[in-house]
């Protein structure tokens, strides 16, 4: 069984499997989010007035600020390995796909210390409806954060390089494909950085 | 884009990736120093959505291609995004009607 | 994404590799097929133990009245269980499966001659989702806090405190993202793998209804799974997304923080949920299109109209969800909007079932099995359409809300209108799946009783639910004097649900027999034009068709004049 169009682009679409499933993915998860977010604006909508902005005065701006800058530093990174990939520099494409794992590790860190301190104070996704959005958006986020890592880290094994020296085409489009997933991941905190915290 | 660049062409790209970086880097400055301004709520959310909105552009654009994507990949898109304003934003003109002032709903936004 | 790796041609594959975690298309198909259809068998036996108790009220269920406890007799809690199952079951479980994922699979890379789906292991593991999903949902009779109960729609507050809700959101998870992956693969198949000259509007009516459909699913799916994440956050962190404050239960404040809004589910549900009407609705109506154009050994009528109310239909299918809030206090500026959307969207329908009318003009009609059930399909679906517009306005709405109406309704667009159309597809492809053809006495046997039974169950709903007799009442009305002139046809409607059963019989003896004795079949035995005619029957295994295939025509070129036969095949040059 062959497929075609796994490599080589279809000539009338300009397209290869994996890209045009991965936008379709992303799309169905910009409905996913899309979902939330409309929770969000319902509920915000619902509330006290006043009552959000000071129930997101309880995050940790700095926190939040400095997770901003990580994500994106691993989007640049990503975007970095995949052009190494192209410019047939394995062992570059290494160190930027380490540089990106580190810095998902750093996120999630920081994500954990943010939400125990939130439960060192006492303040449970329970406490209020934005509390309750604000863990169900970023706990949904993380989760992609972590499957993201299972990805990334199953390309930087060794078994990569295998692949790497067997179709060096379809590894370097399976980064690609990989990499508009990250992007995206990083494209939904930056909408839920100022949502939930600056707002 | 799976066209076999060059190595020399693949560079400019590498020069248009930082260049992106620095300016994500700069717009989240500015957003966390505009939420320090002294805005009313809603001018505040339209500032913070419209430099979340330019850096989403850009991330769209450059690091996922979008600006050399083809027709197709762009219209699923389009009509993604249309359904989720739909999604978004019909919900709440059913909470701004029931408050009673059907004709001014933008008010509230 | 996946590799296809050369060597995978010759390489010898034992019985779990063929069988069971099979990445050929055609093997999930048959698996999706098998067990989607032994859930609406499961599905089906919920809602005759339901209708028994319609029909005698606190009397022992015969046969499998032992389940129920003391005496047989089935409590109120079990019988919205079974209710909220049923439901459950028969959409997400049976049809949407049968439908997107038996038939998808199977048919959607022949027809467009491809050799598997563009991501055969995601395929696999859409399906071992699926079945996932399936187990945990039928787990849930066996937890201690049994099934869900809250009704197939869930809505809150009640679902966030009833007893079995929890197992039932995280198996929607699954069967969420199941319909994801496969339908993600539909698409991507679709697009990319049509085999040269198999342009866009050469495709047959079958492909683009599951191209439109898969659309559907890709895009209308993920709030209903945000909205289950929200749920379950309620039911298992304690929040209160749909729990508004001061919210009062059995005499005494619920201690939440509150701020939430029941009405928010409904909004994400029904986004879902009304675009999941069309999901089921669009792959029988391409299925019909193919077999009334076979049958009638005619080109369809109006095929690019079809094919534009098919994509228009699946467009405004995202716009007119809130027909089903009309009673929720949201607004009338916002009843108009969905009202009048309401009424556009019926319009391509009929565009739709009025080409198909017309192919029956002037053709010299075979009257086999699938066409017979097609056939039957067009009224009985006009009948489930046209019942509808009543719903879809505002003010006759409020009355027939929550009646039997609705239950007659979207059971004639389903079960006799969608049911049927899965069955004609059913008889019409099996000579391709298995190489074998089904008996012709045996599937008039099976197609006259039900379409008889069919309307004796679900055409007193009407009666009823204009008397104003509601739904979900384990004791269908009795304590209600305005119900009490049109209950005597409870029992009518309840032998009838019986006999629909029995007459599923002759369906199932003709399935095994033809398996084992049927006649064989050759490639083409209904002397088809689409290209699934043109691979050995049953496909070869990974690679379906034994020729290099070349599209040259339209997909429904019947008696074209001056061809020497009654039919060209779209790979003839």
């Amino acid at each position: 069984m062959n497929i075609p169009y796994v490599v080589e682009e279809r000539e009338d679409t300009g397209l290869i499997n994996s890209k045009l499933g991965i936008w379709i993915f992303l799309a169905s998860e910009v409905m996913l989010f899309g979902g939330l977010f409309s929770a969000y604006i319902f509920l915000r909508m619902a509330a006290l007035p006043g009552d959000f902005e000071r129930w997101a005065s309880e995050l940790s701006v700095p926190m939040a600020t400095v997770n901003t800058v990580v994500l994106i530093s691993s989007s640049v990174s990503m975007v970095m390995a995949w052009a190494s990939l192209k410019m047939k520099d394995f062992s570059k494409y290494k160190m930027y796909l380490g540089i990106t794992i580190f810095c998902s590790f750093v996120f999630l860190t920081i994500k954990y210390f943010e939400y125990s301190g939130k439960f060192a104070h006492d303040i449970y996704p329970s406490s209020n409806t934005f509390m309750a959005i604000y863990f169900t958006l970023t706990g949904l986020h993380v989760l992609h954060i972590i499957g993201g890592l299972v990805v990334m880290l199953y390309f930087y094994f060794p078994i990569s390089h295998k692949m790497w020296d067997k179709q060096p085409e379809q590894f370097t489009n399976r980064i690609e494909v990989f990499g508009l997933y990250w992007h995206f991941v990083d494209l939904v905190w930056i909408f839920l950085f100022p949502v939930l915290y600056l707002l | 884009m799976s066209d076999n660049h060059d190595t020399a062409s693949m560079q400019d790209h590498v020069r248009v990736y930082l260049m992106v970086f620095g300016a994500l880097g700069v717009l989240t400055v500015v957003t966390v120093l505009a939420s320090y301004l002294k805005l009313s709520t809603s001018e505040g959310i339209f500032l913070a959505l419209i430099i979340a909105s330019v850096k989403a552009s850009l991330v769209l654009g450059y690091f996922m291609h979008l600006i050399t994507e083809r027709k197709m990949i762009i219209w699923i898109l389009v009509m993604t995004v249309f359904f989720f304003f739909v999604m978004i934003f019909l919900p709440l003109i059913s909470n701004i009607d029931h408050a009673g002032n059907p004709t001014q709903w933008w008010k509230v936004l | 994404m996946y590799s296809n790796s050369n060597n995978h041609d010759h390489h010898e594959e034992n019985f779990i590799q063929k069988y069971i975690f099979s990445v050929d298309h055609k093997v999930i198909g048959i698996q999706y097929g098998i067990t989607s259809l032994l859930f609406l068998l499961f599905g089906f036996s919920l809602m005759a133990i339901m209708r028994w108790q319609l029909a005698y009220p606190g009397t022992e269920i015969p046969i499998v009245g032992f389940i129920f406890g003391e005496g047989g007799v089935l409590a109120s809690e079990q019988y919205n269980s079974l209710g909220a199952m049923h439901g459950t079951i028969m959409i997400f479980l049976g049809i949407v499966p049968l439908a997107v994922g038996a038939f998808g699979n199977y048919l959607v890379p022949l027809q467009i001659g491809a050799v598997d789906m563009a991501f055969p292991k995601l395929n696999a593991a859409s399906y071992w989702t699926y079945f996932v999903g399936g187990v945990i949902m039928i787990s849930s009779f066996f937890m201690p806090e049994g099934a869900a109960r809250s009704g197939w729609t869930s809505y809150p507050p009640l679902s966030v405190f009833e007893n079995g809700q929890t197992i039932w959101l995280i198996s929607m998870i699954f069967l969420i993202t199941s319909s994801l992956l496969g339908s993600m693969n539909i698409i991507v198949t679709i697009v990319q793998l049509r085999v040269p000259g198999l342009t866009w509007m050469r495709l047959p009516l079958f492909t683009w209804a599951q191209f439109v459909t898969s659309f559907l699913l890709v895009l209308a799916f993920p709030p209903l799974e945000a909205a289950a994440v929200l749920q379950l956050m309620d039911r298992v962190a304690g929040t209160s997304f749909f729990l508004p404050s001061g919210l009062v239960m059995s005499g005494e404040i619920v201690d939440i923080a509150g701020g939430g809004s029941p009405l928010l589910w409904q909004h994400l549900f029904w986004f879902l949920a009304h675009p999941e009407v069309y999901v089921l609705i669009l792959p029988a109506l391409g299925i019909v299109g193919e077999i009334l154009a076979n049958n009638t050994r005619k080109p369809i009528w109006g095929f690019k109209s079809i094919v534009y109310s098919m994509v228009f239909l699946g467009f405004c299918s995202f716009i007119v969800w809130a027909h089903h809030m009309f009673l929720t206090g949201m607004g009338q500026a916002m009843s108009a909007f969905f009202q009048t959307t309401t009424m556009i969207i019926s319009i391509p329908s009929v565009v739709i079932l009025t080409s198909y009318f017309l192919s029956l003009w002037g053709g010299s009609i075979r009257f086999n099995t699938p066409m017979l059930f097609a056939l039957a399909f067009l009224p009985m679906f006009g009948i489930g359409g046209l019942t509808g517009l009543p719903l879809g306005l505002a003010a006759s709405d409020i009355y027939l809300h929550d009646t039997y109406y609705v239950i007659g309704h979207f059971h004639y667009v389903v079960a006799p209108g969608t049911i049927f159309a899965l069955f004609a597809g059913i008889y019409y492809w099996f000579p391709k799946i298995t190489g074998k053809r089904m008996s012709e006495t045996l599937g008039k046997l099976h197609f006259w009783p039900s379409l008889i039974f069919m309307n004796g169950i679900f055409m007193p709903m009407f009666i009823q639910g204009l008397a104003g007799v509601s739904r979900r009442l384990a004791d269908g009305g009795v304590s209600y004097a305005h119900a009490s002139g049109v209950l005597q046809w409870n029992e009518f409607m309840s032998i009838s649900a019986f006999c629909l059963g029995l007459s599923q019989i002759p369906f199932i003896v003709n399935i095994f027999m033809s398996l084992f004795t049927g006649e064989k079949s050759d490639r083409n035995p209904w002397k088809s034009t689409t290209i699934e005619w043109d691979a050995p029957s049953p496909p070869l295994a990974h690679v379906n068709f034994d020729s290099k295939i070349t599209v040259h025509r339209t997909a429904y070129e019947y008696s074209v004049p001056g061809a020497k036969e009654d039919f060209i095949p779209q790979t003839e040059s």
